[in-house]
């Protein structure tokens, strides 16, 4: 049986790396593929196509933020056949500091990581809803997880998709839909070259997609990639303010 | 500015990093211009300062890693020049077709086999990458793209191959991978007491063997001891036998020690106990192709074993009249200098000269020697050997090079003159301004 697969925001690293693996799988795969640029999307779909023995590859330019056009891309995508998982991979690591002094920026920082990821997923879960199955899995990040002077902009927006995701999960409890909430630590992609300047130590976005696509797979519903971002940003959540106000992370 | 290594982990000065994502030939000329000249970094597996540009520009292709287009009927890829080799494998091994030349890791890149015309243990039967790759586009930082292969501007492909990075960004490669039986081989090895049995040995197996090698033990003086080992594919498929699966446990080496662990205390004992062992269980038997080939690829970052200082690899090729002679010499030399490190490699390439004007390999004999960097005492003894080379004309590997004097650069390649004419002047290395500029 063909698994439909849909990756939105496909030419980011982490999602191009996920979209190999399963291409590699073995498994008969249709991949849908949304993001911004044409070129980029059709780069990635040969790509997929050269490794797969059993892949066939659509893509599609869209909107990330308007509303009606993600509920009308979504619509179309699903008269084409039921979409088995969703991964929601978009996103913009914005410059914090830009964001304090630039509010236009800010709010198209805090619309393209928070507001268009779980439009995507609401639309999605639309349908999964009624299909009674499927997976919704969203790259959250562990910067998500408590307010940072260094990124609260990104780590804001990502802490509502966490809540966001957290409340699908509730809805669909004891259903076949699973909602996989993905939070990465550092990785190493094109996104995140100045911290590697900066000297900070990243996990490869070969690592990084595996976790990802076993979390998926396995249906998890809060997968910190790599595992010991979980243990780290626990004793980080748990710093009291005295501890934590003398950190400049 | 980023902190730089190559894989000998000599110098870790500061590069302005520049990555490269952005396939369309507009985005990647507009890196390549503007702020200087630099120089392509794929994977850092060249072992000196071929891809490294000391405060300058450095390119980095890892991120140009798309497959363009593999054809499972005719075994034809095209790939971005930051693909592994590794991920080639991956993919085409489970549909039979695999890359014709890789050399001991798998985990350079495609533009890297390139520009380093790489060999394997393969050489007399397949030659080099160079001899594999049917087309190369490359991207001159004046805006030229310049579409070349063995039959389509020979010159600029001749030029490319081995031509360390210096004509241009390599920016998509068309390679003719090999079909295979299985991702099994069947291999035999054998001890040798002293380099004649080796040369025996080796002109024995080129014939009916694909792959031979051997592993020396660099302190045995001028007679030279090792095993010698030889393989080829076979439709046996080795899946049922527990012994020879692979394995995929990844190890790490965690930190760099604070002195080197290949030293004159660890080296002896070690090079004793595994002749001895390895002497004595020989004979045929099934192996996978990643530990047979790449033995080394499951323990990452290996190479801070070597310590802080880093380490060198000293590799030359010596033409097959002198071979056995200049051999003994070096390792008369090494052994008296009690450096050197288990990984060393002594093998005879085919008769057959190599496309690239830079390429390394030529008809002769090659040892490949890692030596943790004792300083003076290491480079003294790079200058004797260089002599031994020298006198036998013969010559030593760009991609292992950090050290290697210019006149013993330009006599052992003597296509250096023709080479010139196809630099590319927006492009820089610390190996070139070393060797050429």
């Amino acid at each position: 049986m063909q698994k439909k697969i849909v990756i939105v925001g496909a030419t980011s690293a982490i999602a191009t790396h996920c979209a190999r693996i399963w291409a590699t799988s073995g498994q008969s795969i249709s991949f849908t593929l949304l993001g911004r640029d044409i070129e980029r999307l059709d780069r990635v779909a040969t790509d997929l196509r050269a490794r797969g023995q059993h892949v066939t590859v659509s893509t599609q330019t869209v909107e990330f933020v308007n509303p009606v056009v993600i509920q009308s891309v979504v619509d179309q995508i699903e008269l084409n056949g039921h979409t088995d998982i969703v991964l929601i991979a978009h996103g913009s690591l914005g410059d914090q500091a830009k964001s304090q002094s630039d509010l236009t920026f800010n709010a198209s920082e805090l619309e393209i990581n928070a507001i268009s990821p779980v439009l995507y997923a609401e639309a999605f879960a639309q349908h999964m809803d009624k299909a009674g199955k499927g997976t919704i899995a969203v790259i959250g990040s562990v910067a998500g997880d408590r307010g940072r002077q260094s990124n609260y902009v990104y780590g804001a927006a990502k802490g509502l998709v966490t809540r966001y995701l957290q409340g699908l999960q509730h809805r669909f409890a004891g259903t076949a839909i699973k909602v996989v909430l993905i939070k990465p630590g550092p990785t190493d992609t094109p996104m995140t070259a100045h911290l590697k300047d900066q000297g900070v130590r990243m996990a490869s976005v070969e690592t990084v997609a595996q976790g990802i696509v076993s979390a998926v797979e396995a249906g998890k519903t809060v997968a910190y990639v790599p595992g010991k971002w979980a243990l780290i940003m626990l004793i980080i959540q748990h710093l009291p303010n005295f501890v934590f106000n003398k950190l400049r992370i | 500015m980023r902190a730089i290594t190559s894989w000998g982990r000599l110098s870790d000065n500061s590069h302005h990093v520049v990555d490269l994502v952005d396939a369309r030939e507009a985005s990647l000329l507009q890196n390549l211009v503007g702020s200087g000249a630099g120089i392509a970094y794929g994977n850092g597996r060249s072992y000196g300062d071929a891809c490294l540009n000391s405060g300058g520009n450095l390119w980095t292709t890892r991120g140009l890693d798309h497959l363009v287009a593999f054809d499972r009927v005719t075994g034809r890829l095209v790939c971005e020049p930051g693909v592994l080799l590794k991920d080639i494998m991956a993919v085409t091994v489970p549909m039979g077709w695999m890359l014709p030349v890789t050399p001991g890791t798998q985990m350079g890149t495609v533009g890297g086999a390139v520009a380093n015309d790489i060999h394997g243990k393969n050489h007399h039967a397949f030659g080099t990458f160079g001899d594999h790759v049917q087309h190369i586009r490359l991207l001159r930082t004046d805006g030229e793209i310049i579409e070349c292969g063995p039959d389509n501007r020979s010159d600029w492909f001749a030029a490319t191959l081995g031509g360390i990075g210096l004509t241009g960004l390599i920016v998509q490669v068309t390679i003719q991978l090999r079909k295979i039986p299985s991702a099994w081989l069947e291999t035999e090895s054998k001890p040798y007491f002293d380099l004649s049995q080796f040369f025996a040995l080796s002109d024995q197996s080129e014939a009916d063997w694909e792959n031979t090698v051997s592993w020396i033990d660099c302190l045995a003086g001028s007679g030279g001891r090792g095993v010698f080992m030889r393989a080829n594919f076979t439709a046996i498929d080795g899946r049922g036998n527990e012994q020879s699966q692979p394995k995929n446990k990844v190890k790490k080496v965690p930190f760099v020690p604070p002195v080197s662990l290949i030293n004159q205390w660890s080296l002896k004992p070690f090079n004793h106990l595994y002749f001895w062992r390895n002497s004595r269980k020989t004979g045929r038997s099934l192996a996978h192709y990643q530990p047979f080939f790449y033995p080394l690829d499951n323990l990452h970052d290996w190479n801070k074993l070597y310590g802080p200082k880093g380490f060198y690899q000293y590799q030359s090729v010596i033409p097959r009249e002198v071979g056995q002679d200049a051999t003994a010499a070096m390792l008369t030399e090494i052994g008296r200098s009690g450096q050197g490190s288990f990984l060393s490699v002594l093998k005879t390439f085919g008769n057959r000269q190599s496309l690239g004007m830079l390429s390394f390999p030529r008809p002769g004999v090659t040892l490949a020697l890692d030596f943790p960097n004792r300083g003076k005492d290491t480079l003294n003894l790079f200058d004797r050997l260089d002599s031994i080379v020298r006198e036998a004309k013969g010559r030593i590997y760009l991609a292992k090079d950090a050290r290697m004097p210019r006149d013993l650069f330009e006599a052992g390649y003597p296509r250096l003159g023709e080479f010139l004419k196809y630099r590319d002047p927006g492009i820089s290395s610390a190996m070139s301004r070393r060797l050429i500029d």
